[in-house]
């Protein structure tokens, strides 16, 4: 066990597995001579030669292309994309070909890939390059979607992940890859749909992903000086996703409030707000509430963008309305 | 939208209210937390504050008028809303349950059973036509699992979530002795035939509060199995004391006060007694709330004083005496007479010997008080003149067995004997 940065986790994810099996390659912008955009891959080019770290062109939808090619003929590609928001430039590639190769092919085909990047909003970078997309990439079957929020988590999960035959959308956020946690060293699985209680309580069931757990613990603490027991549970993976955790949670504290940080409509969180809703229904005390980034394109000025995104001030609001306190 | 304002329950066992003053006209402005109305609810008469705010729009149940709880009182909204819908809907609602209720009664059940059943058959379908959307209670789903587990109607909870949804915690206080009773409850209505009045029988209309004493008292009796322990105890201490303290003092401070302050010190030391038969297992309290049966013209109530184990004699003998007061008025709110976990009542005033009382739920013990008198004692082989009073002890045997009881009812006589005791 040591303590490492999140960026440093990932790094030992990938050398880990490129160590172990010769077929997993690196492709993406700057993955090699410039150690990646956020350092991700640092001296990966160095230590596995042109030949698996391979710089491509900026072009998106070319270069998931290829690498889901090489998937399909026995390779074990990741793909890092500079930014989620760059990834809608594949999205036919990722939606079209990756998700549906498998099913169309009657099982000729396996996808194993995987697509990572930094996903979601992260302070003075406009509207067009802070968007959470997970739930576009949620919406359609044959994808996985992994949303780590330690850097243990994030190890464990990534190593899964290029185990797993089949496409998986990895997400990561520029705002977490400093955040410093102790990971295990060596091998370190985490199964994906494994969902994990990062706070035990019982008045209040949170539940959160990526970046925004950390907020939701923050919450969970302000809220523990109120005598309010929140308990904070991390999804982890939103497909496939651990529904059995979540209910248990909630028939226990009867109350549940959803953190997620990408728009309301449609998302994520106000998928997994109608499932606790039907499926948690007579143990209920209150409607399942959900904080969200606001129904907006992320405004520059930084006073509006904090506004625009969820808080700890917001999530203790709503659980004291789910507690009709 | 128009919004209906409801008969709501406003005391726990109320089911119907008649409606003793309107505090607002057609046409006034209301505000939340606004007095609408005043309702005389089985126990008392209760402040109706509003939840709607806007506009009355209409009165419907006129003052004098009785309504079920989830009955339709009024409509509140902006002038020039349609409530001609709702009207529709509260008459359609109202009518067809009242000919439901009316039905059994008319119905000769003792003498033609076939009939009657057939009777009582025919009431649902006629109150199932009706829409019932008029009566619904807002109700988180929790609290509605909930209150099917411990049989509580939810119609009689109030609810505080917002737009007065039930939420869980309305329905935390509420033991399952709640069920016990309803159940019990249920059994004996069903058990009891109602007779056809005999010639020169006159036929008293029964109060709302002589329901409530009818049912409590009956589910008591039938599910708590009593038993009673009587002892004599000389109060000659007690009187002297009492009358030093009172020499100077404006106001006496009675007997019962000091009944309550030294029957809550032996509670303290036999907490058991203190405690709550709940189906799964026994709430044992924190405090002495001990209630006093106080005599209405027309029935009884009890009115409590809480945590009397940490207040004086003094103390407990004033709030008694505004909560008397309150009582004689119809003025005391729910919870000034719900929930005592110990009840005294005391006849002695009545020239009463001794007698036995019915245990006072959720409270699992009364202790029955009856005539201070003097009386020859024999002490140290001498006959003597001594002032004794008897008192009796019901016990719910679910929780206190004879020797629980028989040592409470010790300590508590000898610190009444001896009043120092209870400072020891």
């Amino acid at each position: 066990m040591s303590s490492i940065t999140f960026r440093e986790a990932l790094r030992a994810a990938l050398d880990e597995e490129m160590e172990r099996d010769d077929s997993v390659i690196l492709l993406g912008e700057e993955v090699g001579q410039y150690n990646g955009a956020y350092k991700v891959s640092q001296g990966l080019l160095e230590k596995y030669g042109p030949e698996r770290v391979i710089d491509t062109p900026i072009s998106e939808e070319g270069f998931t292309g290829i690498g889901i090619g090489a998937a399909m003929a026995g390779l074990r590609p990741v793909v890092e994309w500079m930014t989620f928001n760059f990834s809608l430039q594949a999205v036919d590639q990722v939606v079209s070909n990756a998700a549906k190769m498998r099913y169309m092919s009657g099982g000729q085909f396996s996808v194993p890939i995987v697509f990572r990047g930094p996903n979601g909003p992260a302070e003075f970078l406009g509207a067009q390059h802070s968007q959470a997309l997970q739930s576009l990439y949620a919406h359609f079957p044959g994808l996985k979607v992994v949303a780590p929020s330690t850097p243990a988590d994030g190890k464990g999960l990534l190593k899964s992940a290029i185990r797993d035959d089949n496409p998986v959308l990895f997400l990561e956020s520029e705002m977490m890859y400093g955040v410093k946690g102790e990971v295990p060293e060596g091998e370190h699985i985490i199964p994906l749909g494994a969902a994990d209680v990062k706070r035990a309580g019982k008045d209040i069931t949170l539940i959160s992903y990526s970046k925004p757990v950390r907020m939701a613990l923050e919450a969970a603490e302000a809220l523990a000086a109120d005598g309010v027991d929140a308990e904070v549970i991390d999804l982890r993976s939103l497909r496939p996703l651990d529904e059995r955790a979540v209910y248990e949670s909630v028939m226990r504290t009867n109350r549940c409030v959803i953190v997620d940080e990408s728009m309301p409509f449609a998302s994520v969180g106000s998928h997994v707000a109608w499932l606790v809703s039907r499926n948690c229904f007579d143990d209920l005390d209150a409607p399942v509430e959900l904080v969200s980034g606001e129904d907006v394109p992320m405004p520059y000025n930084h006073g509006l963008e904090l506004a625009a995104l969820p808080s700890v001030d917001k999530i203790v609001a709503a659980v004291k309305k789910a507690l009709y306190a | 939208m128009p919004e209906k304002v409801l008969m709501i329950a406003l005391s726990p066992t109320m089911e119907t209210g008649t409606l003793a003053r309107w505090r607002k006209k057609e046409g006034d402005k209301v505000s939340s937390g606004d007095v609408l109305c005043e309702v005389e609810t089985d126990k008392a008469t209760m402040d109706y504050e509003s939840s709607a705010e806007g506009t009355l729009l209409k009165i419907v149940l006129p003052e004098g008028g009785q309504a079920k709880v989830g009955d339709l009182i009024a409509i509140v909204g902006k002038p020039g809303d349609d409530i001609s819908a709702l009207l529709a809907e509260a008459g359609g609602a109202t009518s067809p349950r009242a000919a439901g209720a009316k039905a059994p009664l008319a119905a000769p059940s003792t003498a033609r059973p076939a009939a009657a059943a057939a009777a009582a058959a025919a009431a649902p379908a006629a109150s199932a036509a009706a829409p019932s959307h008029g009566a619904r209670v807002k109700s988180s789903p929790l609290a509605r699992k909930l209150a099917e587990q411990k049989g509580v109607d939810l119609r009689s909870v109030r609810g505080t979530g917002p737009g007065g949804r039930v939420v869980r915690r309305d329905l935390d206080g509420l033991a399952a002795g709640a069920a016990a009773a309803a159940g019990a409850g249920t059994a004996a209505r069903a058990a009891a035939p109602v007779l056809q009045p005999g010639p020169g029988d006159q036929v008293i209309p029964v109060s709302g509060m002589r329901k409530v004493i009818a049912k409590r008292l009956s589910d008591s009796m039938y599910t708590s199995p009593h038993y009673y322990l009587t002892v004599a105890v000389g109060m000659d201490e007690l009187l002297a004391a009492r009358s030093r303290l009172n020499s100077g003092r404006d106001r006496k401070i009675s007997v019962n006060a000091f009944l309550m302050g030294i029957a809550a010190r032996a509670l303290e030391r036999h907490p058991r007694v203190n405690s709550t038969w709940n189906t799964e297992n026994i709430l044992q309290h924190p405090t002495a709330d001990i209630g006093l049966a106080v005599a209405l013209p027309d029935g009884l109530i009890t009115p409590l004083v809480r945590d009397c184990g940490h207040k004086g004699i003094a103390a407990i003998d004033m709030e008694l005496a505004e909560l008397i007061e309150k009582a004689r008025a119809g003025k005391l709110a729910p919870q000034d007479y719900t929930g005592a976990t110990f009840t005294i009542s005391n006849l002695g005033a009545m020239g009463i010997d001794e007698f036995t009382a019915i245990i006072n739920p959720p409270g699992s013990a009364i202790l029955a008080v009856g005539a201070v008198r003097k009386e020859p004692v024999v002490e140290n082989d001498t006959v003597v003149v001594r002032q004794r009073m008897r008192i009796t002890l019901s016990c719910d045997h679910r929780i206190i067995d004879g020797a629980m009881g028989a040592a409470f009812l010790r300590e508590l006589a000898d610190m009444l004997e001896n009043p120092l005791l209870a400072l020891a």
